[in-house]
Formats: structure tokens, sequence, C-alpha cells
């Protein structure tokens, strides 16, 4: 199998380049990230993250054949007989695979993603219906690895004003909630020209997510949520 | 060289669920908190947990905190200190409703109350009918935990340092422990943060092994760093094996699979556990149906062409099931598998999975040693909580459910016990510099050039002898000739060469310092299992088979320094209630 990897270290390298790697013997059932460890074995200079390795933690996620994704998920069968691995698109590189996502924890923290009620707790469990419950599935299983986000054209062009997939994705988990008693502020907050509404319904976003979640469905709900508001 | 310096209330070591249930806590009482955390928070291990925490809120069964207290003695075969394990099950379902207050996304009943489902051991009535004691997210319960914490912490403004790594632990000649080295991954910049009190709440260390459940990064550097500092570590010959890891790969199909009604078939297509567990059947514990998969599999009743598996049939509960409750097993099995298990059986095969052992803590969280097999004292200003750490409540065997219990409620009173030192101890100590130093060899010995084995090398040969050395069935010999190529492994190491010295984000730096780490846990593991003679919850000694109460009802507690091995009493005693007494393991 053939591998085409982008290579930098600013300590060394005055730019990026790309490199050619080759490993023997890939069985069938091997994924990428199971093949980059091993690469890594043969030249331990080559930088990316990696955590868990089934799919849940989200750090190793990378543009891989001009796609995002995580490597741990994806299969070496599906890729092809050669491997083309970038660093995710748009955020500025730290070593080879590896970036700096300040910029989008940055905006997942603008949104407030914590639940906000001011009741007083009750001594037991608030309740909530299996139906309230079920507006949160397809909401609160990003697991923050930013391939949404880094495949969004209006992220890469306004990544400072415009929230971003992710970042929106989780203002809508908290809209959803019934416990959640913020939706006023919430609404306000992303009423403004860019932080919401710069999604263009491009929906690379879906096309991404690792856990096939709908960040265009979640940002058209808060959009139905403001103009009810509105009237 | 003068390292720069961050001076904390608090230096909380790692940020899974413990290190972050605990720094909320601090963090809210408007105490300094540093949190240092090798990966970005949410990516740390918590977030793979899958079938949910324990605690009697009788939602869907009867059941107190007294059922669940008998069930985990009895799942800890009778190891586990009682007075911790009153106190965990007592404060179980307070720790839970206080993650539904901060927005953990669980699965909700009928009534609008918390989901909960049966898991393995549990019990009503002291080990009468199954018990549904298991609070849950669908099979994402760790993730919704660690994610909600994270958030909460955000609000809450604690001080994140993402993606430093902690070289090792700062202490003065009066053993107070000050703080820690740490080392910013992506500059390579060392930084010492001052702290008057330090949680240690790095998590588990299954990467000992070839093949386990465990992320990459549980590589046991809180272990290391506490054996580095003179501290021994507690029963590690108990390393839990899960019962259902996908055969060959490792992921973790998690036990609620089996407790919303799987069920593990040989290759004779026959249901086996009701032969090992009449009563409890595929909802023994988990070291008693590890055991049972593994005597199928070495008596020829293996499924697939060699044999080497058994499967987990859950297709007969309907894709409603098993597409709703168990939607992460669906993403893995889809994934790793490209099976869909509400159509077919999931092969599977006992996988490393949990450490029991650890640094001994009460249960306060205080890191606490015996002075010259006196009494224990407490190591002032160390604290350590979650899988790290050896309360003890999981005794020789953990039961599923009571690991994400565990971080909540000891991340909370560890959290509680800081502040109560912090009123009593309001400035902080003087920190040498010369204390400094000695820690800083440990990073410096890395920018060592030339010829020399590999990292990676070394790391793959010793995970390879712990695998097939220290598994489920352990004798005498195999674990002695286990012992030794670990320790000539051991002898290696300081010949190791890293071939990338560059400081920018230096991942081949950060693996060679977690070799250490592992290196030490290992060999921690290996003699303390070589020491106990006998059986007991997931340790198995074929040369031993039964369990021996009159010489061994005690904790090991291994020393780095010549690699000693010592013991201390069980608390058998409960705070408030009677003594569960030993007594055979029937499930």
């Amino acid at each position: 199998m053939h591998f085409s990897i982008y290579r930098y270290n600013p300590d060394v390298d005055a730019k990026p380049y790309m490199q050619d790697f080759v490993l023997d013997d890939c069985p069938p059932d091997m994924m990428l990230l199971d093949a980059l460890l091993l690469l890594k074995e043969q030249d331990e200079t080559l930088g990316f993250r990696r955590s868990c390795g089934e799919g849940v933690c989200g750090s190793d996620s990378m543009s891989i054949n001009g796609r995002n994704g995580l490597a741990c998920v994806t299969s070496l069968a599906s890729l092809g007989g050669k491997v083309t691995l970038r660093p995710l698109p748009g955020r500025p590189v730290i070593r080879d695979l590896i970036v700096d996502m300040e910029q989008f924890y940055k905006q997942y923290r603008a949104v407030e993603p914590w639940l906000q009620n001011n009741d007083p707790q009750p001594e037991v469990e608030r309740l909530q219906t299996p139906e309230q419950r079920e507006q949160l599935d397809g909401l609160y299983e990003c697991i923050l690895c930013g391939c949404c986000s880094t495949a969004c054209p209006s992220f890469w062009w306004n990544p400072e004003r415009f929230l971003g997939p992710a970042a929106l994705l989780q203002a809508s988990r908290f809209l959803a909630d019934s416990r959640d008693q913020a939706t006023e502020k919430r609404l306000q907050m992303l009423d403004d020209a860019y932080k919401l509404f710069r999604c263009h319904s491009i929906m690379n976003c879906v096309e991404v997510c690792p856990k096939g979640l709908n960040p265009t469905k979640a940002i058209g709900k808060i959009k139905q949520m403001m103009v009810k508001k509105s009237v | 060289m003068t390292i720069p310096r961050r001076k904390f209330d608090t230096l909380v070591i790692g940020a899974g669920g413990a290190g972050l249930r605990a720094a909320l806590e601090l963090s809210q009482a408007d105490a300094r908190v540093a949190v240092v955390s090798k990966v970005f928070p949410t990516r740390s291990h918590t977030v793979a947990a899958q079938g949910g925490v324990n605690a009697s809120l009788a939602n869907v069964t009867d059941d107190n905190w007294h059922w669940h207290m008998f069930d985990t003695v009895k799942g800890s075969d009778y190891l586990g200190d009682q007075d911790a394990i009153e106190y965990m099950c007592r404060e179980a379902p307070r720790v839970v409703y206080e993650l539904e207050h901060i927005g953990v996304p669980f699965s909700r009943l009928e009534n609008g109350k918390i989901y909960q489902r049966p898991f393995g051991g549990q019990s009503q009535n002291f080990g009468g009918d199954q018990a549904t004691r298991t609070c849950a997210a669908a099979d994402r319960t760790g993730h919704a935990i660690i994610h909600a914490l994270y958030q909460q912490n955000i609000a809450a403004r604690t001080h994140f340092f993402d993606e430093y790594f902690s070289v090792d632990l700062i202490s003065d000649d009066d053993g107070y422990i000050l703080g820690a080295l740490v080392v910013d991954i992506a500059t390579g910049e060392p930084l010492v943060i001052e702290a008057k009190t330090t949680l240690i709440a790095t998590g588990g260390a299954a990467q000992i092994f070839r093949t386990s459940t465990n992320a990459h990064i549980n590589t046991g550097d809180g272990m290391g760093m506490a054996l580095r500092a003179g501290i021994p570590l507690q029963d590690m010959e108990f390393f839990q094996f899960h019962p259902t890891g996908i055969a060959g790969k490792g992921m973790l199909i998690t036990e609620a699979a089996r407790g919303e009604g799987g069920y593990l078939i040989n290759g004779n297509g026959e249901r086996f556990m009701p032969n090992y567990a009449p009563k409890a059947k595929d909802l023994a514990s988990r070291d008693v149906v590890s055991r049972a998969i593994a005597t199928e599999i070495r008596e020829g009743r293996g499924c697939g062409p060699d044999k080497d598996h058994i499967l987990l049939k859950v297709d007969h509960l309907g894709k409603d099931v098993v597409h709703k409750r168990l939607p992460g097993i669906c993403d893995l099995t889809r994934s790793f598998l490209n099976i869909d298990p509400a159509e077919q059986p999931i092969p599977v095969f006992p996988t490393a999975h949990y450490t029991m052992g650890g640094i001994p803590t009460n249960r306060f969280g205080q890191v606490v040693v015996p002075v010259s097999s006196g009494p224990e004292e407490e190591v002032p200003g160390l604290y350590a909580a979650g899988e790290c750490a050896c309360v003890s409540i999981h005794g020789a065997n953990r039961l599923g459910g009571n690991s994400l219990l565990d971080i909540l409620v000891f991340g909370r009173s560890s959290a509680n016990h800081i502040m109560e030192y912090l009123a009593e101890n309001q400035h902080h100590r003087d920190l040498p510099e010369s204390a400094v130093e000695k820690t800083m060899q440990r990073l410096q010995r890395w920018d060592k050039k030339g010829e020399g084995e590999s990292v990676a090398s070394l790391r793959n040969k010793l995970k390879l002898v712990m695998e097939e050395h220290c598994g489920v069935f352990r004798t005498e010999s195999v674990l002695k000739e286990g012992l030794q190529k670990v320790v000539e492994l051991e002898k290696r190491l300081p010949d190791v060469r890293l071939t990338d010295h560059s400081q920018q984000f230096n991942t081949a730096r950060i693996e060679a310092l977690e070799l250490e780490n592992l290196m030490d846990v290992a060999i921690a593991t290996i003699c303390a299992a070589l020491g106990r003679k006998e059986s007991r919850g997931a340790h198995s000694r074929i040369d031993y088979p039964e369990r021996n109460d009159v010489n061994w009802l005690k904790h090991s507690l291994f020393y780095k320094k010549e690699r000693q091995l010592d013991f201390k009493p069980v608390h058998t005693k409960p705070l408030s209630v009677e003594t569960f007494p030993p007594k055979e393991r029937v499930y």
C-alpha cells in the first residue's frame, strides 16, 4: 500500500512537502490508524494525534484522500491503492498531520455549551419524557473531532466570525434540551449576520461527519426557532 | 536554566471523569485549579465508557445501597475495603442525580426517570433476583458524562493545560508533594506547576498488554510517577479481562449487550454460561464470564475455523432494541467487523480492560502509605482518584458500572478533602530548585543521541511478554519466565534512543516517557501476580486454584525499590453496617 503524507516540522523544514511511504502486507481489514502506527515505527518523526482508536474520542481527524475523516474508523480497503493524507484544511499546522484547533474550541466555548437552569435543584432527577430526550439524539453524540467545521467553506473564510457547524450543533443540543432555560439568551447570541447566518447549507459537514450527525439540519432548526421568536 | 513556574491551589493531573469531577467541585468553591492533560479533555478514556453507572435509584426494580454494597463486596471476592464500598454505594444516587442536573443526557423511562438496565453481578436482597441498577445514556454513557463535566468546567473557569504531559511529581525533604514538572507537548517547553495539593487522576494502564480495550493513552503515567516517588502500588495482580472485546482487535463490546438480553454461544452453538453460573448465567461477574470463555476455547469448543473465539448473540432482541439501546456497539461492529449485530452474532474474546490495583488511597482520596510496615500515613498534599487509584472498592474484581461510579464518587470526595486541606494550609511551601532538577533529569535523558533500540521495538516486546505471561490463567513457571523477560527488557531501557529531538509536538518523546511508565507498571503487575499464591477474583492461578482467606485476605503493595512486595490488611469493617464475611462465591 502506498501513502503520500503531508510533512512539515517548523524546526527543520523551510516549507511543507509530501513524503511517500510504502507498507507491505496490509491485511484486508486494517484500519488507517493501524497503518499510521506502523509507519511511525518506521519513522518516529511522523506526527499525528490518536487516543481511543475506535471513533469516540475524535483525536485522529485528518484529510484522507481529500475528505475529512477519522483514521481509526477508516478501513484501508475503502481507500483504493494510494492514500493521500493531509492535515485538516484551513487550520494552522503545528506539525505534520497535527493542526492547531484553538479557534475551533473557541467557537465551541462561545455558544456556552453547558446546561443552564436556574431552578433550585430537586433531590432526585428532573423528569424528561423519552420523547423529550429523543430530541437530543443526533446532537449530543458530537466528539469534537472538527471534521465538519474544517470542511466548511464558510468556516474557512470567516473562522473568527462564523461559529461553524460543530459549535452550532452544540448550540442546538442545548436549545433542544427540555431542561435548559436559556433559550432566549442562546437565540439572541446567535442572531448575527455571521455567527449563524453564514451557513449556506453547503452540507460538507453532513458529508464528512464520522458519527453520521447532521449539523445543517440542526442549524436549520435554530433558524426556525429564530423565525418563530420574531413572529 | 530556570524553568518557568505557575502557582495554583490544586494541580489535577488527568482530565478524565475523576479529574474533571474533582476540578468542577474545586473551581465552583473558588479554589484555583490547574488541570493538566496530555490530550484535550474530552479525548480522555472516560469518553469510551459504554454501559453505564451503578446507583440504587430503584427506578426499575426495588433497590437500595446496602444490596449494591453486598454485590460490590462479593464481586471484589471480599478483597474490597468495606468502609470505602459502603461510602461509595451510599453516595451513588447523589452523584448520579448531580450528573443529571448538570445536563448528562441519560436515557429515560416512560415515567421520565433515568433509564436503568441490568448488569453483571447485580442482585436484589443480598444475592436474590437480578437487580436493574446501571444508569445509562444509551451505550455512550462515558461520552455523555465527560462532555457534560468538561462543559461545566468551562462554565466554572477551570484552568486547563491541554496537551501538557506530566513528567514527575516534585516533593521536598519533608515528604510534601509540591506539584509536578510538566511539559508543553506543542513546544517542548518544561513548566513547573506549584500546587498545595496534587490529585493524580491519570486512569488505567491496559496498554501494558498487546491487545486491550483501552485507548493508546492509557499508559499508567500516574502510577509510574507514584512508583518513582517511592509510593507503592496496591493489588496490581488484579487485572480485569473484559469478557467481550472484539476478537483479535480488542474494541469493547459493552456488558449492556448482555444486560439487554444478549448471551454467549460456543462453537457447538450452545449457550454455555448456565454451566458456570446457573443463576446469573451471562450476567455473572466479569472474572467468572472471562474464565468461562477461556475454558470453552481451551477445551476445543471455540467458534470459527481456528476455534479461537466465542460468539455474542443479540440478534434475537430485534432491530429496535439493538439499534436504540446499543447504537455505539452497532457503530463499532459496522466499522471493525462490517456486520450489524441485529443480524449477526459478534466474535468476542476476553480482553485486558481495567486496572483494579493502583495508588493506595483512603476514601477521601488521600494517598496513604505504611510507614515501615507500621500504620498507614498520608502523603501530605497528594491525592489520587479513579482507575489509577486503589481505594479499594473493586478488590479482586470490579463490577461493570462501578468504574464510572468510582471516578465520580472519589473525584468528588477528593475535592472535598482537598478543600479542608487548603483551609488548613493556606500558603505554598518553598519549592527548591534542586527538587526540580531531579525531575528534569528524566526529561533530559531523552536528549541523548546516537545508535540504540527504538521505543516502539521495546514497547512491542513488553506488551507481548505481558500478554503471554500474565493473562487470564497464570502459573508460577509462566509468571517467573515472564518476569525474567520483562526485567531483561527493563535493562535495555537506558540504551533506547530517540531519532526525533525536535521541540515541536514531539510525539516520539511522549511515547518514550510513556514507555518508562508502562515498564514500571508491567513489572509491578507481574511481581504482584507472582507473589499472590491463591486464586481470587481476576487473579486465577492454575497452581493455586482455591481462594485462601487464611493467608491471603490481604492487599499487596509493590515498591519499585528492589521490587519489594509488602502486604496490608483488608478493611473488613464497614462504616455503619455489619461486615459481609467471606463466603464461597456462586453466581
